[in-house]
């Protein structure tokens, strides 16, 4: 396996008065699942919907109504599990959790507690040339959303939007693995591009379609090491949980802030509670959070309305035949394939499209020019215009048209990048662009000897300087360059020029 | 001739196939029916428009020749269905004015197959309690009467029991999850059965506990039940636990012959104090199911004893889940809140003034049993004996019994208030002998077999196999007509 | 096992009923006497028993990912006792 290659990164330690603090971070990581319609209801998942029309009886909690489960939902969990190495359980079941909350109108959320679909996996998380954490997956469940309150149209009331009441989310939970914000966030990031990958959420952070609640504890050097050797919590400190995070960003601030409040809470000589707490990402604190002060009893019991749900074998070694090449694998042939620096790869296969559109660019052409072209001048390029590579105005067959007018010694590379913008900007051909502009480069000798016999004739002083100083070679190719417009191949009017002045 | 509302559903659709009489005959007398005996307080919300409209359709259909079984048929529909536009509300304030924009299965069922539906029937609040008692609309009453004292037709389908006994409707849904259809049928001398888990949809039902809740006919004779169970029944892919399993022509099977049939009678259920009476009753109907050619053997349900206190583990547990969606802010009753009380305080007032007593007795003992560190002693616990109770059944099925012979009830009717002052546990004990049946998921039904010294009615249950409700139909009919139950009760509303 | 008062209270408050402080003894002796019925099920020898998971065994149904169900803002809203602006309304949480 190529990722046994890595090292471990060393975890984050912040140093306090009484010595130092290494941080330990556990994920719940709460993916939507890109179904169309709801895990248990035909109503639509489209987001930004007028209030309360993505709902059916089902979604309201209407008296009498009933679940019956979204197949293809089912599907996505198996095939994020298939993608993190894990182990999927032929036999999953359905438990209620129990809770009143004004946006759970069963007062219940469909989960699965005691036999989640998808057991133990892993992920393995660059932090660097030759460094990766391996974060152990726990389970990976099927549960519903919730609706929406929203508390600032009324001064007095909370309104309920039950919309995404309902829709499917993977919760993916992790072993407390992570040591440090910025390898939360590179986890997030990970599990984002898989799923992508997958095809089984969209990762839209933005919309909560990826969120997640952030365990963060913190322990003195060595402890996290003893709690690995027994297994034993009781090692690591309280931990507390920072519910519903949607920006990496926002994840790294909260991490770091709690872990420093947890220190000084610790060094004061205190205890930390464990409690769960929301991020306010003005004052960048996190606070206790009053609506879960109370003790919570979920109360969870096996859902009577559904039966244990039973998977096939077949089915599921279909859907691993199904799965596309995921990014460690693809960067790993990219570096052999195409001879791609590590950061090359690395950069290329973050996002799938990006991956999909460098190897058709690529296909049967120099895939290190293929590579430079997309990520110097293709991205940089549309980050100018803030778009995605699914939004760009050239495709991935015109890139490599001037790649190939590039390597058949047609154009200059100088030459190549006025032909990209005329491209990128008009939508035409990159031949006819050529052909048209009058771009082609000059190779015809003939033509060449001309112009360096005119260049020649016309300062007879630089020759006599260029025969004491074989550098000013330079200085009569750049003219003879100027005299065609660009179009003359460099190297035949350098070796021109050297016959012509004799060196 | 019998006046229409008296007839049954077999005699009243060969009536109106003959032209003899119209839906909107049949349904104009159950209308006036319903009318004179608004003191037995059995309708709660009358819908005579959309009955007379139903009925209008329903002849129409049967002069194009086309009609299927129930084709103009009057019902009366348990308030524990959700009827589209029509105030279903399980018998509680707390679904106070509650309409529906939806229609459940089994009534749209019964519609397609041209019912009527005459107005919806009282019950205990939430189909929980056995003596109609609960109800937020009051009690209904038994058409039975003794001693001038006013009885309790039962529960939780009481309303509906008595609405068959008293002639208000040909026939009636009910819902049962311990005994509450089998109970009542027996307390007004009528047939119930509750089909196998799974026979009919629950969508659209008021759920009171899922894994045991399941509708059935309410009917003045077995073959009635047959008629109108074929009609309820069937696949919903709304419903993750409805069996896709075809649904015969019940009324077609039933033949009358059960020579050969094994008949078990269980001894389990010779409970201490039972009344002489049930239980000369229960040796009679062995005799009566002898004498047709049945062979009566004794058998042995060990776990019997432990139905009771696991349903009251179990079914609690699921309402305490199920009742949660009661909070007041999506639909029905919500409680008027004073300066300065937010949304802690909406849940716990619109709860404590919606449900009765009742209802949150069982939605805290519910609460209890599932809550952190005692779920596997108390929940967990009852699913094993559950499995054990269900064990016992399928031993005794595979030795070749065909059906269970028991008591339905442990007495006859009682007065309504009698039971007032007494613990919710004696209450509980009325479900003993059906209990067992909705544990198991197997298919009960109770037939009217004779009258206490009182001159009360008293009904006999069968159990069958699962999905052999139409070998069960057929038992209960050889015992029906052994027993010759033809009592009714006088008319005093 | 022995409800008190305490426990009681509890029960109500994880059920969001209100009950009365002068209700809660009568509760918990209601409580208890029904959780003391309820007790005989540790007389059964449940070794070894795997608990009922579903009284008729079938495969669980499945729907296809259609959008089948929804858009229909107004009969949702029709019964709530305080709709306003397409929400349902209820009083301010504090999270």
């Amino acid at each position: 396996m190529l990722d046994l290659t890595f090292d471990a990164p060393k975890p984050k330690v912040i140093s306090g008065a009484t010595g130092d603090w290494e941080l330990v971070i556990g994920m719940e990581v709460h993916a939507q699942v890109a179904s169309k319609a709801k895990l248990f209801s035909g109503a639509s998942t489209e987001f930004g919907a007028e209030p309360n029309s993505n709902v059916s009886f089902v979604d309201a909690a209407m008296p009498g109504m009933l679940p019956v489960i979204n197949e293809f939902c089912v599907e996505q969990a198996v095939r994020t599990g298939l993608g993190l190495k894990a182990q999927i359980n032929l036999v999953s079941a359905f438990d209620r959790k129990n809770y009143f909350y004004p946006d759970l109108p069963q007062g219940y959320q469909i989960s699965q507690l005691y036999h989640p679909i998808v057991g133990e996996g892993e992920v393995l998380v660059e932090m660097g040339p030759g460094l990766a954490r391996r974060v152990r997956i726990e389970r990976i469940h099927i549960e519903q959303d919730a609706g929406k309150s929203i508390h600032d149209m009324d001064p007095h009331m909370s309104f309920v939007d039950l919309n995404r009441t309902g829709v499917a989310l993977m919760e993916i939970v992790s072993r407390p693995d992570i040591r440090g914000p910025e390898e939360a966030a590179a986890y997030i990031a990970k599990l984002r591009q898989i799923m992508r990958y997958l095809g089984t959420c969209d990762g839209n952070m933005q919309n909560g379609n990826l969120r997640a609640d952030v365990n963060v504890s913190v322990c003195r050097p060595g402890d996290y090491e003893k709690y690995l050797e027994t297994g034993d919590f009781g090692h690591l400190g309280t931990r507390c949980e920072i519910k519903n995070m949607n920006s990496m960003r926002f994840i790294q601030a909260a991490i770091e802030y709690e872990a420093r409040r947890q220190i000084a809470i610790l060094e004061d000589g205190g205890t930390v509670d464990q409690e769960t707490r929301l991020f306010d990402p003005d004052k960048g604190e996190t606070r206790s959070m009053r609506s879960k002060e109370e003790a919570h009893d979920y109360r969870y019991f096996p859902c009577p309305d559904l039966l244990p749900l039973e998977i096939e074998q077949e089915w599921v070694d279909a859907i691993r035949d199904s799965l596309p090449e995921l990014p460690d694998e693809k960067k790993a042939r990219f570096i052999t394939e195409f001879g791609l620096s590590d950061y090359d790869a690395s950069v290329l296969t973050a996002d799938v499209e990006a991956a999909r559109f460098f190897e058709k660019v690529a296909e049967g052409r120099d895939g290190k020019m293929a590579a430079n072209w997309v990520i110097n001048e293709l991205f940089g390029r549309l980050k100018k215009d803030g778009l995605e590579i699914g939004e760009s105005p050239i495709g991935a067959e015109r890139l490599g048209a001037i790649i190939e007018l590039i390597s058949r010694g047609d154009i200059s590379g100088k030459i190549a990048k006025q032909v990209f913008e005329i491209a990128y900007t008009t939508g035409r051909e990159p031949a006819e662009i050529v052909e048209t502009e009058g771009l082609k480069q000059v190779t015809d000798t003939g033509a060449i000897e001309a112009a360096v016999d005119e260049v020649i004739a016309a300062n007879p002083a630089q020759v006599e300087k260029a025969r004491e100083n074989p550098k000013l070679v330079g200085w009569f190719v750049g003219q003879v360059m100027k005299a065609t417009g660009g179009k003359a191949n460099p190297k035949a009017v350098n070796e021109t020029v050297r016959a012509r002045l004799g060196l | 001739m019998s006046k229409p509302n008296e007839m049954t559903i077999a005699d009243a659709r060969d009536a109106l196939r003959a032209g003899e009489i119209t839906s909107v005959e049949l349904t104009e007398a159950c209308l006036k029916a319903i009318d004179e005996a608004e003191v037995l307080n059995a309708v709660v919300h009358k819908t005579p428009d959309l009955a007379l409209e139903q009925a209008r359709a329903a002849d129409e259909r049967i002069r194009a020749g086309e009609a299927p079984a129930l084709c103009g048929i009057p019902l009366g529909i348990k308030d524990l269905f959700c009827t589209r536009g029509v105030n279903s509300q399980a018998a509680s304030f707390i679904l106070d004015g509650f309409r529906p924009e939806y229609e459940s299965t089994v009534t749209q069922n019964l519609f397609d197959a041209g019912a009527v539906m005459l107005g919806k029937l009282n019950m205990d609040e939430f189909a929980m309690g056995s003596s109609n008692e609960t109800s937020h609309y009051g009690p209904a009453v038994n058409p039975w009467k003794v001693d001038g004292r006013k009885l309790t037709p039962g529960g939780s389908s009481g309303g509906s029991a008595a609405a068959v006994a008293a002639d208000l409707c040909l026939g009636a849904t009910g819902t049962d999850t311990g005994g509450s259809i089998r109970q009542p049928a027996a307390f007004t001398g009528i047939v119930g059965i509750k089909p196998t888990y799974g026979r009919c949809s629950r969508w659209g039902i008021i759920a009171f506990a899922s894994s045991l809740d399941q509708a059935g006919p309410m009917t003045k004779t077995v073959r009635d039940a047959a008629i109108m169970l074929s009609a309820m029944s069937g696949h919903d892919p709304k419903d993750s636990t409805s069996a896709d399993i075809p649904v015969p022509d019940f009324e077609a099977m039933l033949s009358g012959d059960i020579r050969g049939r094994k008949i078990g009678i269980p001894k389990e259920y010779r409970m201490e104090g039972m009344p002489a009476e049930i239980e000369a009753l229960w040796a009679k109907g062995a005799d009566m199911l002898r004498d047709a050619g049945a062979e009566i053997v004794d058998i042995s349900l060990p776990h019997t004893k432990y139905a009771l206190p696991a349903y009251y583990v179990i079914a609690p547990a699921e309402a305490s889940s199920n009742l949660a969606r009661y909070d007041g802010v999506r639909y029905g009753h919500r409680a008027r809140l004073a300066e300065g009380e937010g949304i802690a305080e909406m849940y716990e007032k619109t709860r404590a003034e919606g449900f009765g007593a009742e209802v949150k007795r069982r939605v805290m003992i519910g609460t209890y049993v599932l809550s952190a560190g005692f779920y596997d002693a108390y929940y967990n616990r009852a699913r094993k004996v559950r499995a054990l109770i269900k064990k016992d059944f399928e031993d005794v099925f595979a030795e070749g019994v065909d059906a269970i012979l028991t008591p339905a009830t442990p007495s006859a009717a009682f007065g309504l208030g009698e039971m007032a002052d007494a613990d919710p546990v004696q209450m509980y004990l009325n479900d003993v002998f059906t209990v067992t049946v909705n544990l198991a998921g197997l298919p009960g039904i109770s037939v009217p077999a004779g009258l206490d010294a009182q001159g009360l009615p008293l009904g006999l249950q069968l159990i069958g196999r699962p999905w052999e409700e139409g070998d069960l139909l057929n038992v209960a009919q050889a015992l029906e007509a052994a027993a010759g139950f033809v009592s009714r009760p006088e008319k005093w509303w | 096992m022995s409800i008190d008062k305490d426990t009681a209270a509890h029960v109500a408050r994880l059920a969001r009923i209100r009950v009365e402080e002068e209700d809660l003894p009568a509760l918990a002796s209601e409580f208890n006497r029904i959780l003391g019925f309820i007790e005989q099920l540790n007389e059964v020898d449940v070794e070894g028993v795997e608990p009922m998971v579903s009284v008729t065994p079938m495969r669980l149904k499945r729907r296809p990912d259609v959008v089948t169900d929804g858009n229909m803002q107004e009969k949702i809203l029709s019964n709530a006792p305080d709709a306003r602006e397409g929400f349902f309304a209820v009083p301010k949480v504090v999270e």
